[in-house]
């Protein structure tokens, strides 16, 4: 057994790296909706990337890293009207790329499979890449750990110490799409939001101190998916839903309590 | 020393000024309280001041320089901050927050005596490892000014410190600014801030009529009382 899920176990170690920093950032900077707009418009790299054949994991980071570029200007530039155009580029990215792979044919099925993705298909080039995202949100938050926090409460308060939010901000939002590629072979397109947000949400209420809250993420993100790999694998269920349900269960039972 | 002079100031967001003509100076160590109508013009005065906003026509100087340039001597408290309750940070995280600055990323030893003297000095040592959702309204406010002071400021903005917190929380905050040796202005609501040790005072609805203090005396300043403060008071005694 433990060949057959291997890789899937280490993919769950290195994408709660990412559920414990990135996941607990979207939750306490409140960009859910971005991140689900960037994840979905992700599809618009996937399609592209199959239409001219070239790498997906190169593609789709370009692709999304533009997405995270024009999202900040948007939510910057009309913070007003914020909600319904983070909604517009979700559906043009996921258009985007469905019109990509009808002129691509035969590639459907394999372009769907990014939708739930699956992570006890994950492959060794999948890891590799990561582990490399993993190591720059590591060094981003050992620096840049008291301006997120700041971030999160007082953009005009940082401005005034000297320091340029908005391209702090940009700068988050560009980790979150690397982070959403590297997770949507593992987690795919519509349950990523969910698997990244739950964990922190559940770890928020329990701890005084936002280091805490990462940490606490980090290891309920780690035992829903170690939890929903053995379960869907003895079942022979598809993995992403049984984790998100999993975590679903999680937070139902963590808002009870007080 | 000149601390904060204002020369000619205009401004609008759209086709309407939102300020006309501001003109006023403010020494070293000088408080200034800013009172008027809501509306009138009063945070973006403060935004103008802060460098957030850049004024349509003239002149402002911070210790001789450009408000953008002089941000890092300037403490300021601002009259909304969006805490989300839940948001797992202490009072000592938000009050060292103060400290940063551009390519400082690490707090020293020095960042974390200055935030417990400052906690020290505001009474609110005891909140120190406290989530902010554990406290009053007066303690956050406490907590913010805390967070202005850390930077050890020589100009101290604040906008409207005593809205929102109970009567006593409000006396306290007004005798706390009241003591401290900088330069200060402080818009308020509330007007026995007037009452206050202030040197001077401006009242700003769209244009500025600025007071000489100290303190408000009533019958020789019948003119600004009366003519002035009138439509924001609505009481013939000024309603002190
Ligand atoms: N971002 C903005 N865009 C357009 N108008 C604004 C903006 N902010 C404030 N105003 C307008 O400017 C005027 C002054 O507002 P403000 O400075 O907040 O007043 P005060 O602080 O004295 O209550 C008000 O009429 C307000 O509606
Ligand atoms: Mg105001």
């Amino acid at each position: 057994m433990w060949d057959l899920i291997s890789n899937s176990v280490y993919a769950s170690i290195l994408l709660s790296i990412a559920i414990a920093i990135i996941g607990s950032l979207i939750v306490i900077n409140k960009t859910t909706a971005i991140t689900g707009s960037i994840a979905h418009g992700s599809f618009g790299g996937i399609g592209l990337a199959m239409f001219l054949g070239s790498s997906i994991i190169l593609t789709t980071s370009a692709f999304t890293i533009v997405l995270a570029i024009i999202l900040a200007f948007i939510t910057i530039k009309f913070p007003h009207r914020k909600d319904s155009l983070i909604g517009v580029i979700w559906a043009v990215g996921m258009s985007i790329g469905i019109i990509f792979l009808s002129l691509t044919p035969g590639y459907q099925s394999d372009a769907l499979s990014y939708l739930f993705g699956n992570i006890l298909l994950v492959e060794n080039k999948d890891l590799i890449f990561m582990g490399i995202i993993d190591s720059l949100i590591l060094i981003s938050i050992i620096f840049l750990y008291n301006r997120f926090l700041a971030m999160s409460y007082d953009r005009e308060f940082l401005t005034l110490r000297g320091i340029n939010a908005n391209m702090l901000y940009t700068y988050f939002l560009i980790l979150t799409s690397l982070t959403i590629v590297m997770s949507v072979r593992a987690i795919g397109i519509i349950l990523i939001l969910a698997l990244f947000t739950i964990p922190a949400l559940i770890a928020e209420r329990f701890t005084k101190k936002f280091f805490s809250m990462m940490i606490v993420s980090g290891i309920l993100g780690l035992v829903f998916m170690v939890g929903g790999i053995i379960i869907s694998f003895y079942y022979d269920i598809s993995p992403t839903p049984t984790i998100v349900i999993i975590a679903g269960v999680a937070l139902i039972l963590s808002l009870l309590k007080k | 020393m000149t601390a904060v002079e204002v020369k000619n100031l205009y401004f609008k967001y759209e086709k309407e000024w939102i300020l006309e003509d501001i003109n006023f100076t403010l020494k070293d160590k000088e408080f200034m309280a800013i009172i008027g109508p809501n509306g009138g013009g009063k945070t973006t005065l403060l935004k103008i001041l802060l460098g957030f906003l850049n004024p349509n026509k003239g002149e402002i100087k911070i210790y001789s320089k450009s408000p953008k340039e002089s941000r890092e001597i300037i403490g300021y408290v601002p009259q909304h901050t969006n805490f989300s309750l839940d948001l797992p940070i202490t009072v000592f995280d938000i009050v060292l927050q103060g400290r940063l600055k551009k390519r400082k990323f690490f707090y020293n030893q020095k960042d974390k005596q200055k935030a417990n003297e400052v906690l020290e000095n505001l009474k609110i040592k005891n909140l120190k490892n406290k989530k902010i959702k554990d406290l009053s309204g007066g303690q956050r406010q406490k907590v913010l000014i805390a967070r202005a002071l850390v930077s050890e400021p020589k100009l101290l903005i604040m906008d409207e410190p005593t809205s929102a917190i109970d009567p006593s929380g409000q006396k306290e905050i007004l005798d706390l600014i009241e003591s401290f040796n900088v330069t200060r202005i402080v818009v308020s609501h509330d007007i026995k801030i007037l009452l206050r040790n202030v040197d001077k005072i401006a009242y700003i609805h769209k244009k500025a009529t600025i007071h000489e203090g100290p303190k408000l005396n009533i019958p020789k300043d019948k003119h600004f009382c009366e003519v002035e403060l009138i439509d924001f008071l609505k009481d013939e005694n000024c309603g002190i």
